[in-house]
């Protein structure tokens, strides 16, 4: 039998608010345990719940990004269950009437086909603290610092067909977020954390298997082979007559499998209800307005834009947009300069991404600023520089100089463009390889790339490549 | 100087007739005489008293002083204070100390008013009688074998033993008027939102409102005026103008629609209090008023949906008490699951855990919709109800309490008797309303309430007409004779 995979992924993105979702206290990552946990973190007696106004226009923003309908009422509601990282014995989130409903979105698969996924909804809730098991001998340690930090739950509807689909929905969501400024989308400090819910079903089939739900996939090589390894065991499962158990599963990476946390029986009763201290959340259309004014230009249509009016490539433009940093640094490149903005996407995405893997630094580390690169392309673009040189010009700028022509002056790096100079050049290598020249002349051709190299090395690399090219061939035919 | 009610006092204070610190004093040595007998204070920091009540006085000295600048007041110890234990009357808070002040207490001393100490209360503001405090229960001053009230069961003994010029209450099913009734003195529960909840431990956040309890309907206005006010700390307060409580104390009240409710002189009703009610609501009608019989039809849903509604709050509320961060930890836990279960069976008691039980029992996957959200539909027709009273009556009457106060013990075996207590003070905290609850005589020498309920916002009303109750009777001037 052939089997069809079935995959919904809920996301956690942690809002990048300064301060909590419900108190002052800072977000930073990293403090010292529990020096950035308030009163109201700890759910001390007599606290109360204030929403921050920076996680409702984030929530906004998503919907705004994600075509979204944007609940005008919602409401915060109060998931009841014991754990020592949850201080309240509670965790304020949203059930009934979550912040976000319904959206859609188009994602592009690695083999450039676009697909589009529904969303179910997005809801703000807030993060637990951590309990910490291996500092303390026989003990666990609590760290509130998390408790608190605001979460948008993203999820999606059961739309994906393959692992391959559902990481290029959670690559896209993962963009998504920091596009729009709502996310940092660290993996490793677990601001972006992908749950799948995952099922199989004979092919043709219209309803749903019984699905797991796989947690802890904080990377995307993860949540790929989780979701291959979970679709394997449930088709032998069901190919070996048996029946998949509805439960919560956790993938462990290092053994690369997953196994059962909790079966649905064992789940819970969190005894949802609207959490009276929080009046429900009321967003009115000026809010919206005035969220809608501060939107970017979001991927899609950055990349249609570059395709259509910058005449990029359709690969370039979806890489340049993958990431808002880099769409804005390769704008900036050519912002106000007289070449083609294609040019400048070459370099980008050719010696400048060339160079910032293999040093494995970040864009917005990198020494070459968006301004230093656009006066090199010029140079280039204007001749002074052969692509070449450039590329020389580059690695000096790489290593903190910070004026193009200073750089091609002191290293007297221009181009040689007189003809005159070149022909004396070309002349005088001819005159140094008769036998070469003759050959050439009996039509064995290959031999212009012999001279081309010869007086490219003879100018010491600074010859006009084009120049020279045809001043060449000119003159080994005479 | 304590027969003096507080505004009586605050006048002395302005004239320099007399001083805090003299003030002061005077209670504390009636504090020492007085309260074993009552149990009504929990904790007394009397040097801190002192000192406040000297600072008030040099306050006085510069004219910054405002009208309660140095008169002494007692918090039920529900409110949260850094400089003395916030117990709530658990045996899981036992020596809690909270490392910030609940807004209420800010605002008072703001106001210049001197704390005295922390009130006895039943545990978690769950009850009517204040049996249910770890710390013991508290006598009733009129009579020490009958009960107080509850839950701000000590806070009312304090007041009405004259133990301190007035002490602040909290009221989620009318544990401000009741015990108020029951110990002859006034009370108000404010409008909900009204008062910041800030710092006040939560039992049903939807219906808990913080309110003062003092002698007369004037010390109340005083006291309301500093305790109101918008607070961004808590999100259910109201941002609504706060009005000067104390302007309309003695409008007329010629023309005054008061409805009385028929459903409340019902079966169930003392003759004693019907009777004394009833008087109290000739003399209104003596003043000018216009007595009107309304229906407020579902005043019988009141109860069962309060004791869903109310439970299934606490039950989540009450979660964060896990022996982990603070309060009570059992010793030698084995797990976590043992933590839990020995930390919350020994920290809470009887009455504590079976609200709790209820609480999570009606909000339960399967029995959601049948108890906690139809208890939810019934609190909107009882709302209602009031919706349209109030098309045709400006203020409603009746009695506070069924009953007097009940000897101790009577109904400690039979909580559903005990829950019949609050049949006439549900209602206002299900809608939201103010309702305030004055004396107005006695029934075999133990104190009657009548109650008065305003639509939101108008506690003015309230205040209006209780004062002017107040300057034609004396009711409030009693004092129990083992306390004069």
């Amino acid at each position: 039998m052939t089997w069809e995979t079935v995959i919904g992924l809920e996301i956690h993105a942690q809002l990048a608010t300064r301060s909590k979702i419900f108190s002052a206290a800072s977000t930073d990552f990293g403090a010292a345990p529990n020096t950035q946990a308030s009163a109201v973190d700890l759910g001390l007696p007599g606290v109360l719940p204030v929403v921050n106004r920076e996680v409702v226009r984030m929530a906004v923003r998503f919907a705004l990004a994600t075509d979204a309908s944007i609940t005008r009422r919602s409401v915060f509601a109060r998931k009841n269950y014991f754990y020592p990282d949850l201080p309240k014995g509670y965790q304020i989130s949203q059930m009934a009437f979550p912040i976000v409903g319904e959206g859609h979105i188009n994602i592009t698969l690695p083999d450039g086909q676009q697909k589009g996924i529904g969303l179910t909804r997005a809801h703000l809730e807030e993060d637990a603290g951590k309990s910490v098991h291996d500092l303390f001998e026989g003990m666990t340690g609590i760290d509130l610092n998390r408790a608190g930090t605001p979460l948008l739950e993203i999820v999606s509807e059961p739309d994906m067909r393959s692992a391959t689909e559902a990481v290029a929905y959670a690559r896209y969501m993962h963009s998504l977020v920091r596009y729009i400024d709502i996310c940092d989308g660290n993996m490793q400090e677990g601001s972006f954390r992908c749950d799948a819910n995952v099922s199989v079903r004979p092919a043709g089939s219209d309803t749903l298997g019984t699905r797991t739900e796989i947690k802890n996939l904080n990377s995307f090589r993860f949540l790929e082979r989780a979701i291959d390894f979970e679709v394997e065991r449930q088709i032998d499962i069901l190919e070996d007559g048996g029946k998949v158990i509805q439960e919560t599963r956790l993938y462990d990476a290092d053994r690369d499998e997953t196994r059962s946390m909790r079966s649905k029986e064992e789940a819970n009763d969190y005894r949802y209800f609207p959490d009276p201290d929080l009046p429900p959340l009321v967003i009115d259309e000026a809010f919206i307005d005035a969220v809608r004014e501060t939107m970017p230009e979001l991927p899609v249509a950055r990349r249609t834009r570059f395709i259509d009016e910058l005449d990029i490539p359709a690969a370039d433009a979806q890489a340049l947009c993958a990431d808002r940093q880099i769409a804005d640094y390769f704008e900036a490149v050519f912002e106000g300069r007289k070449f083609a903005p294609k040019l400048a996407a070459n370099w980008v995405l050719g010696e400048l991404f060339a160079r910032l893997n293999k040093e494995d630094v970040d864009l917005a580390d990198a020494p070459v600023s968006a301004t230093l690169l656009g006066d090199l392309i010029a140079r280039v673009d204007d001749g002074t520089l052969s692509g070449k040189l450039g590329k020389q010009v580059f690695d000096a700028l790489w290593g903190g100089e910070q004026d193009v022509d200073a750089v091609i002056e002191a290293r007297g790096l221009k181009q040689i463009t007189d003809t005159g100079a070149i022909e004396a050049m070309i002349d005088e290598v001819i005159a140094a390889n008769p036998s070469q020249l003759a050959e050439y002349r009996a039509g064995k051709e290959k031999l212009l790339s012999f001279f081309v190299g010869a007086v490219m090395k003879a100018s010491k690399g600074k010859a006009n490549p084009a120049q020279l090219n045809q001043m060449l061939r000119d003159k080994l035919k005479a | 100087m304590h027969d003096k009610t507080l505004a009586e006092q605050a006048a002395l204070l302005a004239s320099g007739d007399l001083s805090s610190s003299d003030l002061v004093e005077h209670y504390l040595q009636r504090i020492e005489q007085h309260n074993e007998a009552l149990n009504a204070y929990l904790a007394i920091d009397a040097d801190a008293a002192r000192q406040a009540a000297s600072a008030a006085d040099e306050q006085r000295k510069t004219g910054n002083a405002g009208p309660l600048t140095g008169v002494p007041i007692a918090h039920k110890d529900i409110f949260c204070t850094s400089s003395m234990p916030t117990t709530c009357g658990s045996r899981m808070l036992q020596n809690f100390v909270s490392p910030y002040e609940a807004a209420v207490v800010q605002n008072m001393r703001t106001a210049g008013m001197v704390t005295l100490g922390k009130a006895n209360m039943d545990e978690f503001a769950m009850g009517s009688s204040n049996e249910n405090s770890f710390y013991g229960p508290v006598a009733n001053p009129w009579q020490t074998d009958r009960v107080p009230g509850g839950s701000s069961g000590g806070s009312a003994a304090i007041v009405a033993a004259r133990l301190a010029s007035a002490a602040t209450g909290t009221d989620t099913g009318g544990s401000i008027r009741q015990p108020a009734a029951f110990c002859g003195i006034t009370g108000i529960k404010p409008t909900y939102g009204r008062v910041s909840r800030y710092g006040m431990i939560a039992f049903a956040s939807s219906l808990d409102q913080g309110g003062p309890m003092a002698q007369t309907a004037e010390d109340c206005a005083l006291l309301l005026q500093a305790m109101a006010g918008h607070d961004l700390r808590d999100s259910t307060c109201s941002p609504a103008a706060v009005p000067d409580f104390s302007a309309e104390l003695n409008a007329d009240l010629k023309g005054l629609r008061i409805g009385v409710p028929q459903e409340y002189f019902a079966e169930g009703l003392d003759d004693g209090v019907a009777a004394r009610v009833n008087e109290a609501l000739a003399v209104l009608e003596g003043e000018g008023a216009i007595l009107k019989p309304i229906s407020l039809p579902n005043q019988g849903l009141c109860i069962p949906a309060y004791y869903i509604i109310a439970p299934a709050e606490a039950s989540s509320n009450l979660s964060r008490f896990d022996g982990v961060r603070f309060g009570h930890r059992c010793e030698n836990p084995q797990d976590i699951d043992d933590l839990y279960t020995r930390s919350r069976g020994e920290g809470f008691g009887p009455e504590v855990k079976r609200r709790i039980l209820i609480g999570a029992y009606a909000l339960s996957a399967g029995y959601y919709d049948a108890y906690y959200k139809k208890a939810q539909q019934v609190r909107q027709l009882v709302s209602d109800d009031f919706s349209n009273a109030f098309a045709e009556v400006d203020v409603i009457a009746g009695p506070t309490t069924p009953t007097t106060a009940f000897a101790r013990g009577a109904k400690s075996d039979d909580p559903v008797a005990m829950y019949l207590n609050d049949l006439f003070t549900v209602s206002a905290n299900l809608s939201g309303l103010p309702a305030l609850s004055a004396p107005c005589g006695f029934a075999e020498g133990l104190p009657v309430g009548l109650q008065l309920c305003a639509p939101a916002n108008q506690e003015s009303r309230l205040l209006n007409v209780a004062h002017r109750y107040q300057s034609v009777t004396d009711w409030h001037r009693q004092i129990p004779a083992n306390f004069a």
